[in-house]
Parts: C-alpha cells; sequence; structure tokens
C-alpha cells in the first residue's frame, strides 16, 4: 500500500500547476449564475481549451489529454489550489460526456464533444419535472414520433444552468404504454433556443438564476439527437447519474482547497480560546483529507478492476453534507461580516446548501446505502 | 499509488478473523471482567502464533521490523473480535523499547512480548494516568514527566472499575520501582510509543464500530413489528447508512496514518475511528432497543468498550488540536 505518485504523475502536476500559474485570472471572475459571470466563465473554457485543460481525461482527438483517473484527480488538485473559476460547462463535462463516451454513436461524440470542451456549447441537464423530483422514472414528458424525429412536449423543471445555457439533455417518456414506468423512456439532447422551448428562469435562494424550468411545446429533435436505442434512457441515464455521484461531480482538491482557505482563516481571524469553533475547523481539515483518501482507494479499485456503483451514494451524502459544515464553520469565524452577500464565503455557502438535494437526494442516497450496501429489505419510501 | 492492501495483507487480517471468530472471545471477555485472566492469555499465545505481536519489534529480537500498517490491520480484527487484554499497551511497549536504543533493556523484555508470553502495559506522561490491566500484565512501565522510564513495582494497587467491565485500571505507585533508563532518548521513545498507541486505538476502534454495525445490521432484519422486519423502515435504515458511512470514511485515514505514523494523520485517524465507533455504538443501543441496554446480551461487550477506547491515547478534543497544529506552519 502506498500513497506515492509515480515521477510521470508529479511532472503532469508541475505541468498543470506551471500553466494555471500564468493563467488564471488575478481577481475572482463575477458569479457564474449571472448573464456577465456566465460570459466571463465561458471564456474561461475556451482559455483552458486553447492549452488542452478543459477536459482532460477526454481522448485528445476530443480535445483532451487521454489522462487516467489518478491524473485527473491530481488537475483537480491543483486547479482548486490554484483558485481558478468554477466550471460553466460541468454539466456537459461531468453528466453528458460520460454518457456520450458509453452510449453515443462515433458521428455524435465528434459533433458534440469539441464544442462542449471549447464552452462554445454550454449543457443544461433536464431531468426533474414538476411531479417528478426523487421518483424520476414517474416524468410525463413526452416525446412523439414524426417525420426524421421526435417532437417534445411537456416541462422540466430545476435545470441547472439553462437560464443562460445553449443545450440541454435528459429522458422523455417515447411509449406511454410500457408496463413499468421506467421503460418506454428514450434519452436525448435538444437545443434550448429552438422553437416551441421557453425558458424561464428561476431565482436560487440568493436570487440568482441558477436554475430554470422549461417548458416545452412540439420541439422537434432530429434522430441523430436521441442517444443510444429508444426506450433504452432509464439505463442510459442511471449510469449519467452514477458518474454524477461517483468519482467525478466533486473532486477532492475543491474540498482540500477550501479547508486549506478556512485553515488560514482561523490562524488569521480565530479566537483560540474558542475551543468549540477550533474543533469544527479541525474537522473540516480532517474531511478534506478523508475525502481525498476515500477518493483514492475508489481510485485504486478502480485501476484493479473494480467498478463504482452503490458506494458512490456514500461519496456523494459525504461531501453534500461536508460542504455545508465547512462553509457554516467559515461563516462563523466571519462574525458579523458573514452576514455580507458579497463575501468570500457567502455565495459558496448559498451554492453548498443545494448539495443535499440535487443529484439524487441524500435521503434516496441512505436509502440506496442501506438496500445496497448492507442488505436492507425494501420497504416505502 | 496503490492505496489498498496487499493480498498478503489482506490474507493476514482473514486469518486473525477465522482464528478470534471461533476463539469463543465472548467468554473470554467476561471471564477478564471477573478477574479470570486464564482464557484471555491463552487467546494472547494464540495471537502470538500468527505473528502479530513480531510487528511491533526489530528483527534482532525476534520481531518482524516495526510495521505499523499489517499491525493496524491486525488490530482492526482485535476491536471486531472484542479482544480483551493490554494489547494495544504492550504493542506500545514493544515500540518504546525498540525506538530506546538500550540493547540490555531490548534483549530482557522483546522476546518475551513477541513470543506472547506476557502482557506489558504503560503510563506516559500527558496520557492518562491509569495502566489497563496492570493485573494480568507482567511488566508495568511508566515514563514520568521528568523522562524516567521505571518499572512499576509489583502490586498494582487498588484495582479501579472501568465503565467497560473486562478494562481493570489502576495507579502504578509511582514512588519506587527499578529505573530502566532516563533523559532524552526516553522522550523520544515514549512519544514514538504514545503515538503507536494512538494508532492501533484507532485500529481497535473501526473493528468495534465493524462489529456492532454487524450485529445491528442483523438484528433489524430479523427483528419484526407491524408486520416488517424493522429495517425495513426508513428511520432505521438512515441511521445505520450513517453509521456505516462514519466507518467508511475513517478507514482510509487509519490506512493512511499506518503508512505515515505522522502525528497529525495519526491524530486524525483516531479521531474518526473513535467517533465512528461510539456513534455505531449508540446506534446498536437504539435500534436493539431494550435488549440492547442489557448486559446479558453479548452486543454489550462491544458497546462498553467503544466509550473508553473514543478517548484512550487520545480524546476527540486532543486529536483535534494536534490535527490544527499539524496543518500550522512554523
Amino acid at each position: 500500500m502506498d500513497l506515492t505518485q509515480t515521477a510521470e504523475v508529479e511532472a503532469f502536476r508541475a505541468e498543470a500547476r506551471a500553466w494555471l500559474a500564468d493563467h488564471v485570472p488575478a481577481s475572482p471572475l463575477p458569479s457564474l449564475e449571472t448573464r456577465e459571470g456566465f460570459a466571463a466563465h465561458r471564456e474561461w473554457e475556451a482559455v483552458l481549451h486553447a492549452d488542452r485543460w478543459s477536459a482532460v481525461s477526454w481522448p485528445e482527438e476530443y480535445g483532451g489529454r487521454g489522462v487516467d483517473l489518478v491524473k485527473w484527480l491530481v488537475f483537480e488538485e491543483e486547479y482548486w489550489a490554484a483558485g481558478a473559476p468554477g466550471r460553466v460547462s460541468q454539466n456537459g463535462i461531468s453528466l453528458l460526456a460520460p454518457t456520450l463516451f458509453d452510449h453515443a454513436t462515433a458521428e455524435q461524440r465528434a459533433r458534440v464533444l469539441p464544442p462542449m470542451a471549447s464552452g462554445e456549447v454550454v449543457w443544461a441537464q433536464a431531468w426533474s419535472e414538476p411531479e417528478s423530483g426523487s421518483d424520476l422514472a414517474s416524468l410525463t414528458s413526452r416525446a412523439v414520433r414524426t417525420e426524421g424525429g421526435w417532437l417534445l412536449s411537456g416541462q422540466k423543471t430545476w435545470s441547472s444552468r439553462a437560464a443562460f445555457a445553449d443545450r440541454a439533455f435528459g429522458i422523455f417518456r417515447t411509449d406511454p404504454d410500457a408496463p413499468k414506468p421506467h421503460q418506454g423512456l428514450t434519452y436525448l439532447m435538444f437545443d434550448l433556443r429552438a422553437a416551441g422551448v421557453t425558458v424561464r428562469p428561476i431565482g436560487r435562494l440568493d436570487g440568482k438564476p441558477a436554475f430554470a424550468e422549461l417548458f416545452l411545446d412540439e420541439v422537434f429533435v432530429p434522430d441523430e439527437d436521441v442517444i443510444g436505442e429508444p426506450g433504452q434512457g432509464w439505463r442510459i441515464a442511471m449510469s449519467t447519474t452514477g458518474s454524477e455521484r461517483g468519482l467525478t461531480l466533486r473532486s477532492p482538491g475543491r474540498f482540500l482547497a477550501a479547508a486549506g482557505r478556512l485553515a488560514a482563516l482561523w490562524r488569521e481571524q480565530g479566537d483560540p480560546a474558542d475551543t468549540a469553533l477550533r474543533d469544527r475547523v479541525a474537522d473540516a481539515v480532517v474531511g478534506a483529507r478523508a475525502y481525498e483518501l476515500f477518493t483514492w482507494a475508489g481510485a485504486s479499485r478502480f485501476a484493479a478492476g473494480g467498478a463504482a456503483g452503490a458506494e458512490s451514494s456514500l461519496n456523494k451524502v459525504f461531501w453534500s453534507e461536508y460542504d455545508i459544515a465547512l462553509h457554516e464553520t467559515a461563516l462563523d469565524l466571519l462574525g458579523a461580516d458573514a452576514e455580507l452577500a458579497d463575501g468570500e464565503w457567502a455565495e459558496p455557502w448559498i451554492f453548498s446548501l443545494a448539495g443535499p438535494i440535487y443529484a439524487g437526494t441524500n435521503e434516496i442516497q441512505r436509502d440506496i446505502i442501506a438496500e445496497r450496501l448492507l442488505g436492507l429489505p425494501k420497504g416505502r419510501r | 499509488m496503490r492505496f489498498l492492501p496487499t493480498d498478503e495483507q489482506s490474507d493476514f487480517a482473514r486469518t486473525l478473523r477465522s482464528l478470534l471468530g471461533s476463539a469463543q472471545v465472548p467468554a473470554a471477555v467476561r471471564a477478564w471482567a471477573d478477574g479470570d485472566h486464564g482464557p484471555g492469555h491463552e487467546l494472547r499465545s494464540r495471537l502470538a502464533a500468527t505473528g502479530l505481536f513480531a510487528l511491533a519489534a526489530p528483527e534482532a529480537y525476534e520481531g518482524a521490523g516495526l510495521l505499523p500498517l499489517e499491525l493496524s490491520l491486525g488490530f482492526v480484527e482485535l476491536g471486531r473480535a472484542g479482544m480483551p487484554g493490554p494489547v494495544v499497551e504492550s504493542a506500545a511497549v514493544s515500540v518504546l523499547l525498540s525506538e530506546l536504543g538500550d540493547e540490555a533493556l531490548a534483549k530482557r523484555f522483546l522476546p518475551g512480548l513477541v513470543a506472547g508470553e506476557a502482557w506489558a502495559t504503560l503510563t506516559l506522561p500527558g496520557g492518562s494516568p491509569y495502566a489497563l490491566d496492570a493485573d494480568a500484565a507482567a511488566h508495568c512501565l511508566t515514563v514520568s514527566a521528568a523522562g524516567e522510564l521505571r518499572l512499576a513495582a509489583p502490586g498494582t494497587g487498588e484495582v479501579l472499575r472501568s465503565t467497560d467491565p473486562a478494562r481493570r485500571l489502576s495507579r502504578p505507585s509511582a514512588a519506587g520501582g527499578e529505573l530502566l533508563a532516563a533523559g532524552p532518548a526516553v522522550a523520544r521513545a515514549a512519544a514514538a510509543a504514545g503515538r503507536w498507541a494512538r494508532l492501533l486505538t484507532a485500529a481497535q476502534c473501526l473493528g468495534v464500530g465493524e462489529a456492532l454495525l454487524a450485529r445491528t445490521v442483523g438484528y433489524v432484519k430479523q427483528r419484526t413489528q407491524f408486520g416488517a422486519p424493522i429495517g425495513s423502515f426508513q428511520a432505521v435504515k438512515h441511521r445505520l447508512a450513517d453509521t456505516l458511512l462514519a466507518l467508511e470514511f475513517a478507514r482510509p485515514l487509519l490506512w493512511a496514518a499506518a503508512l505515515s505514523t505522522a502525528p497529525g494523520d495519526v491524530a486524525a485517524a483516531k479521531l474518526r475511528c473513535g467517533e465512528a465507533a461510539y456513534r455505531a455504538a449508540m446506534t446498536a443501543l437504539q435500534l436493539h432497543g431494550a435488549v440492547g441496554y442489557t448486559e446479558e446480551l453479548d452486543l454489550s461487550l462491544w458497546l462498553r468498550k467503544a466509550r473508553p477506547l473514543r478517548d484512550a491515547w487520545g480524546t476527540p478534543s486532543a486529536c483535534r488540536a494536534e490535527v490544527l497544529r499539524s496543518v500550522t506552519p512554523g
């Protein structure tokens, strides 16, 4: 057992660190969840892409560097340690792209991935519906067969990034007569500016339009934008949520960097006599380390041929609750300044509050942990 | 980078697990609590035969070299089985004497400890004043704040009752006893021994927590109320999911601490393994209902261990302070 990286990995780390030192904007970009900030973050994606840093784990033909999971984790460590901007292309890169690699045709990959890597096309997810949240398989938005494609109708909601994004992906009911809810669903991609699409931005808790409702009225989707076989959408989507919950949505690098900033804040402003607060700072430092090490163990298992399964539910519950605790600790350290909406920790705190809700609520994740990892009997939710 | 136990390391843990699984440890724990050390001594000899105690001593003294990772994986199994006795303290004495570099002392004590001929126990400055199971140990060592290593005088004084009856505490007599060594070398060796004791207690905690979780999962699957196994109810499931979560995120901290034995890493591992085990105990107690609150049920043997082990060789508070020291520059 060891935690030592090879010289090659360390060389990759050094290259990433040097590039980031030269390119990370000196002052933070405006919030990703504003029109101005969205545009600035899209430009940053282009800067990353120009030197092949926007999607390092992808094959080179799509703009990546073809690196393995270990190097991706190392890149993420360096990325967040450098204080680089949030990723406006996150939904596409971590949710849609893995699905394309597993289920799409070569033509689809060649058409969709390069503009995703450059930030030219930014993707939103379209899973939830007003009456279908945790019980996603009950969704009713439909796609009806038409000449050369499908016509989408219905309503999607809580669609992250959709206020300013270009395109979206999700699952739609193509066979309303299928015997079970998760059958007869189809995974497809559509243009948010197509005829028949109405996007109504929704203000997040801080008022910023971080997500949107989508009203769809006979929106035409060509056959070339269907991923996998019609009717297989549930299986394909579940492989995506697996990636989302697993190793690729929230890398440890992000939390290691945040915990480092918190420890620095404690040293600058903490009252040494306040041992209750001191203990929470220590917990944040330990939590980031635990998450990092858990991920290295997972990456090692993956390299040895194991697959991420229900363990990704442990991961999701851990980071989402950790993230809130970390930010709450920072706010407590700030005292009266914690209330200032433009403070360094305020927006990340607001963002953290959504973690236990999206990507499968933590209640659903705990059910999965209990049933699939502990073998407890299924019951009513 | 391969952050997983090797096949050999996993096999060693499995061997211990199967040995202890069929060794009627609960009966030995109950006997130990009554002052009958016979079955516990018997277990010690069987463990020695696996080479467990050799992992805390150099080859020159019949050991296998100081191998904290293998030893930690072994101590997880001791925790899982609920093994009684000063197991951590004996290993810590072994480490202290290995690190001290005094050949005569090493020769005098180490081969016997490696062979499992006797238990040893220990108190260190800044730690608990109580020696664990001194009445069952052949050697009771103490290190004073002034850096004197002494072999406490025979006769342990009054045995103080612990909240875990299988832990028998006493205050080693401060005066008298043979002076074995003194000076800065003792302080250094004592620091190493303290770090190992903390690491191995963390390992034991992880095993205790896993045993409590496994027993409770088994119970909620078979206990039926309202016409369904109580394990099908969400309130029950979620407590158990949280128990697993805490244990699974503590385990890699233990591995990393065993790899480096750095103070910050060891403190982080102890903090999380100790807290996870204690939370597992509280969940086990609640989900077993009233029968879990009885001493008759063997569950009590692990329930009562979880709290003292959480605090032994580094309370959560002491460990948090150590973690912050380790990330403070300068």
